[in-house]
């Protein structure tokens, strides 16, 4: 390994657990394979496929909660979807993160005047990231993942600095 | 009665609630007999609404006696969002952008239906460019469309390389819709009385380069996933919707032709460009899940062969008519369809000659898909299930409005 040769043979490598644990959380985000409405075929459909492809940034989807690190809320939550929006959210393993894509995610859209319409998911789950755009591109996808993947390192940053100080 | 249930069984189990499986229910393909009668008990299982190969939001109770499926039911309305209601609120410009969210895949022609029903309450004139924009953006969604059933009804047979390929073409009609209208999915590009923006400097190249490698590249598809003896054996004489099932249900689109109705909305009630069009209607046989397989492959076929007539035949002139900042249109009611991904995408129109609709009913060719489901899943294994959702190609946009 490129790292032996840097140090030496019988080095050792000194890192606090939990940046180390950080750094394999934010470059491995396995997201829920989870589409609502029209921002999945963008979201988790293109971000897939050969042209956007994910996976190069350890972006991959699970198709169970139990193995999934973050939830891409891809569309419209109405009141009959909420409720198992909610449950998934609860199943996920922590820690784990959100990403409200689009406007009816982050706010209802243009379904906001009905009844039955969630006003933004981030009233039933917390959000990290809001994507504007209906639906948002899939390279704006790509940057709340790059923003997520700040946000951890920066969660870090701060829980050790909150610790020395 | 102990001795014998040794005798048959080797173990002495379950003999004093044994019974006889009796006749099987109706539609199905074997008599579910258990394991040397030995009885099996009935299973429910939930599918969805978060399911990844329900095609969006689709939620099934299903009851399987062991791999059999006994019963289902499907559940719809997850994606409820009011389209119909919030028409009534949206002016006649506006309201194609609910009509893009609802069939979401293939939103020029849901658009192209409302525009087609308020056409006919304003009584204008559409310029003949408008109607050849129409029909090419159409088509060219078509092929996106069918090339995100192509893709995940691979993945739903299990087949995965096929999905890589078929997002690669994608992302090319992507780039020349962006070109044409301005967005990658939700385009709102076709308004009463024409389109908003005639074609772009430079796009005509590039749909002759994607048209150029196309045909090929879709023979070398068909023989990548319909060319799989798996595959084959997945899909041939499963799923069997035949001519009578398919009416009564009221499909359209590839399921109904699928199984050798010749009924294309195309033909049926010409609109748009394709009166002047040289194109054909694949027909399957018997309706199975294969059929309705290469009655969409053909139809892309079509779909690219209409583009280059489109292209080439490209008239001159307006693209859009004279129409006024705020229509409104004449007192009445009116249906327009069109032949979408799908099926028979209609628009019944009320209006009280306001500027917002009276009343707009969202014919949605999915729906009927999901309700056909229903019957057609008792009998079958439930590892078909996801083939045979993946096979009538329902999207849940248009199903739960």
């Amino acid at each position: 390994m490129a790292l032996d040769k840097l140090t030496g043979e019988n080095s050792m490598l000194f890192i606090r657990s939990e940046q180390l644990f950080d750094f394999a959380r934010r470059n491995s985000l396995w997201y829920i394979a989870f589409g609502i409405a029209c921002c999945a075929i963008e979201g988790l459909m293109s971000a897939s496929g050969p042209r956007f492809d994910f996976d190069r940034m350890g972006v991959f989807f699970r198709n169970s909660p139990r193995q999934a690190d973050v939830m891409i809320v891809a569309g419209t939550v109405n009141k009959k979807m909420a409720l198992t929006v909610k449950r998934l959210y609860d199943q996920m393993p922590e820690p784990k993160w959100v990403v409200a894509m689009g406007a009816c995610a982050s706010t209802g859209g243009p379904f906001r005047e009905y009844p039955n319409v969630v006003l933004g998911v981030d009233k039933i789950i917390p959000v990290d990231v809001y994507i504007p755009g209906c639906p948002p591109r899939p390279e704006s996808v790509q940057y709340a993942f790059i923003e997520l993947q700040k946000k951890i390192a920066r969660r870090t940053e701060e829980r050790l600095a909150a610790r020395t100080s | 009665m102990s001795d014998q249930c040794e005798e048959t069984l080797g173990v002495g189990l379950l003999c004093e609630g044994q019974h006889d499986p009796g006749t099987p229910p109706a539609g199905l393909r074997r008599a579910p007999s258990g394991v040397d009668g030995l009885s099996t008990e009935h299973l429910i299982i939930n599918m969805g609404p978060q399911h990844p190969s329900t095609h969006g939001v689709l939620r099934m109770i299903i009851e399987v006696d062991g791999e059999e499926v006994i019963a289902s039911e499907v559940s719809v309305g997850y994606l409820h969002r009011g389209i119909e209601k919030l028409a009534e609120h949206r002016r006649y410009d506006a309201v194609g952008t609910l009509m893009d969210r609802g069939d979401y895949v293939s939103g020029i022609m849901g658009e192209l239906a409302f525009a087609l029903a308020a056409e006919q309450l304003m009584e204008v004139d559409v310029p003949r460019k408008a109607h050849w924009l129409r029909s090419l953006t159409s088509e060219l969604n078509r092929l996106a469309s069918h090339l995100v059933w192509y893709g995940t009804f691979g993945l739903d047979t299990g087949a995965m390389g096929q999905f890589l390929y078929a997002m690669r073409e994608r992302e090319a009609l992507c780039d020349i819709l962006e070109a044409i209208t301005g967005q990658r999915m939700m385009f709102n590009y076709v308004r009463p009385g024409g389109v908003v923006a005639d074609l772009p400097v430079g796009v005509e190249e590039k749909i002759r380069a994607f048209l150029a490698t196309f045909p090929t590249y879709l023979g070398e598809y068909d023989q990548l996933l319909g060319g799989n003896e798996i595959f084959q054996a997945r899909v041939k004489g499963i799923g069997v919707i035949d001519r009578d099932m398919a009416l009564a249900f009221g499909l359209t689109g590839a399921n109904l032709r699928a199984a050798g109705v010749d009924f294309d909305v195309r033909k049926a009630r010409p609109y748009a460009a394709y009166p002047e069009l040289d194109f054909e209607v694949p027909l399957g046989t018997v309706g199975d899940a294969w059929d309705r397989y290469t009655v969409r492959m053909g139809e892309m076929a079509q779909s690219a062969r209409m583009i280059g007539q489109l292209i080439d035949g490209m008239p001159e002139g307006d693209h859009i008519a004279k129409v006024s900042k705020i229509i409104r249109p004449a007192a009445g009611e009116v249906y327009a369809s069109v032949e979408s991904s799908r099926g028979e995408t209609g628009v019944h129109l009320v209006s009280d000659g306001t500027e917002h609709p009276y009343r707009m009913h969202y014919r949605g060719p999915s729906l009927y898909a999901v309700q056909a489901l229903e019957e057609l899943l008792p009998g079958h294994l439930l590892g078909d299930v996801v083939m045979l959702i993946g096979s009538t190609d329902v999207m849940l946009g248009e199903i739960d409005r």
